[in-house]
């Protein structure tokens, strides 16, 4: 469905993204997962044909985004960052609107705008203003918009920022029911969402891309980088110095609670230093109420890639 | 077309949910009241050589409500766009550049002329009360309207073009305000130096809305200007297009 090729966007000679590389599949939820900053926007954008690439190439559906820009937006369904939306019209009638603009056909509008304005939730809003909507209501807007011409792709921008646990909630259960059907590019710098949603998940970092893989396969290979979780009462010693000595263990977090202290230890790929530590702790006298080996998550794999020289 | 016509709908839909268009109207409404009832009661007073309509549209109150109302009405046609950000929405659906500019400028010239419909009354009711003619004829009528047809088009698309260039609509109405100035005082230098070279007069001339508005409100249709303002119109509404699709390299 989407196919990029060697793309570079520049902002006044300053890069924001550098020859990325990539391709969605159909019927793939992709998850493109990134701090702020990381070029998430300015990718999507030029997909979406709202500006030209510095260099390199964009397909959508076989359509290149530059040259044949009117057929591929015509496939696409795209909800821009922050959801930028008209404030003086009201829900239906904006809807009407941009359906006419995406060229359903007449007969079919009523119907469509029906559609969506069920599927995402907007029947009881449908005769209000938009400027008087809350902000999960206008994420719910942009959402159904870029449904309403039953595009093969939906292209979202970060669709679950600025909302409450709810909302969020409901969101992402609204996008994993459209992945059944559609082709879903979504932005993120939320690490659980993609594990949560994404059939696979593009790393992006200062305009590169660092990992793309599926959730499970970017933990299985964390997982053996891993880490391990210590709580102990380490008395009159320092606690971290000494675990740091351990072979195997690369670094050391310290979180303090009164006398007990919790150490985030990061190792080495393979090593399982936990015999080690309860040595160490046994012979220094320490009172250990926790020693796991903990689950990576996806915020270990960014971390170990975003950060590599703090691991 | 369809989308084209959802375009302009909206264009002018929103006219009449903002503020502005009804500040406008109402300033509007004021002004040509004024200059009617000045004018009227003015031929009350003695004899003179003209209509009223030949006076209405032809007063200091007309040219000065006529140069302020475009900053006005084309201000926020791009600039606003730009700064609320709804131009992502916009040119992200399959839509051509230039259906999206033609959209903005005809919207405005609908709003533009509708400011136009409440003064035709005025000579109904002249005509009703007074038992007279408010113009020699139906041309005159349809001269004036045509004068302003073509100086609304004209003025309509310097304001398009300021506005694209901008996300500050101030900045927008400063430009526009300035431009449509200048460019009523070049037609006017002819009247005030009297030594230039006919041929820079000639010149002069074809920006003279006033003489233009002159001719037209006589009932005189003069092919000229409206060749003029018909293909000026058409170069501002080309140079904004340009600038409307070079945004893309500038963002
Ligand atoms: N219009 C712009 N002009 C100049 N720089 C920009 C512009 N938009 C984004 N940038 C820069 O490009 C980089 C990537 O931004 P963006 O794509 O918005 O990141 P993300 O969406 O991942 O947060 C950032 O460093 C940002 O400052
Ligand atoms: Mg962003």
């Amino acid at each position: 469905m989407i196919k990029v090729e060697n793309l570079t966007k520049r902002y006044a000679g300053q890069p924001a993204i550098q020859d990325l590389n990539f391709e969605v599949g159909q019927g793939e939820i992709m998850g493109f997962l990134g701090p702020n900053g990381a070029g998430k926007t300015t990718t999507m954008r030029i997909l979406a044909s709202f500006m030209p690439p510095t260099s390199g190439r964009a397909t959508i559906a076989g359509f290149d985004v530059f040259e044949q820009s009117l057929q591929a937006r015509a496939h696409l369904g795209y909800m821009p960052e922050h959801v930028p939306l008209y404030s003086d019209m009201r829900v239906t009638e904006y809807l009407d609107y941009r359906a006419a603009l995406k060229g359903v056909p007449h007969r079919r509008v009523a119907e469509r705008v029906g559609d969506v304005r069920e599927l995402c939730g907007l029947k009881e809003v449908e005769k209000k203003l938009i400027g008087t909507l809350s902000k999960g209501y206008r994420q719910r807007v942009g959402l159904a918009d870029a449904l309403l011409h039953e595009p093969d792709l939906l292209i979202l921008d970060e669709p679950t920022i600025g909302l409450d646990p709810n909302q969020i909630r409901q969101v992402r259960e609204l996008i994993k029911n459209l992945g059944k059907q559609h082709t879903i590019l979504l932005s993120t710098h939320i690490l659980p969402e993609v594990e949560m949603t994404c059939s696979r998940v593009i790393i992006i970092h200062k305009g590169r891309i660092e990992a793309c893989d599926t959730p499970e396969n970017l933990l299985g290979k964390i997982r053996q980088v891993g880490g391990v979780v210590l709580e102990a009462k380490v008395g009159p010693d320092n606690g971290a110095e000494e675990l740091k000595k351990i072979s195997g263990v690369r670094n050391v977090i310290v979180d303090a609670d009164g006398d007990w202290k919790l150490f985030s230890l990061r190792v080495e790929s393979g090593a399982d230093v936990r015999e080690e530590i309860f040595r160490l702790a046994t012979a220094r006298h320490w009172i250990v109420r926790e020693l796991t080996q903990r689950r990576a998550t996806l915020e270990d794999v960014f971390v170990e890639l975003t950060h590599p020289d703090t691991v | 077309m369809r989308k084209f016509y959802a375009l302009l709908s909206r264009e002018v839909r929103s006219y009449f949910h903002s503020p502005i268009a009804y500040i406008v109207l109402i300033f509007f409404l004021l002004i040509s009241g004024v200059d009617f009832y000045f004018q009227v009661s003015f031929m009350n007073q003695r004899q003179v050589q003209y209509t009223v309509q030949e006076a209405f549209f032809n007063s200091v109150f007309f040219w000065f409500a006529f140069v302020l109302i475009f900053p006005l009405i084309t201000m926020r046609l791009f600039a606003e766009e730009f700064k609320l950000g709804t131009i992502e929405p916009l040119m992200t659906a399959p839509v051509r550049d230039w259906q999206v500019v033609l959209s903005k400028f005809f919207g405005a010239l609908v709003f533009y002329l509708i400011l136009w419909v409440p003064p035709a009354f005025y000579f109904i009711i002249f005509q009703q009360i007074t038992g007279q003619p408010a113009a020699h004829s139906a041309g005159a009528y349809s001269g004036s309207y045509l004068m302003l047809l073509l100086l609304g088009m004209f003025y309509l698309s310097i304001g398009c073009f300021a506005s694209v260039l901008t996300k500050n609509q101030i900045i927008a109405a400063v430009i526009s305000f300035c431009a449509i100035t200048l460019l009523f005082f070049l037609g006017l230098v002819q009247f005030i130096l009297l030594d230039v070279s006919s041929a820079t007069r000639d010149l002069l001339g074809y920006f003279s809305a006033i003489e233009h508005m002159g001719t037209f409100s006589r009932g005189v249709i003069d092919t000229r200007p409206i060749v003029f303002y018909v293909t000026m119109t058409i170069v501002m509404l080309a140079l904004t297009h340009r600038a409307f699709q070079s945004r893309k390299w500038r963002l």
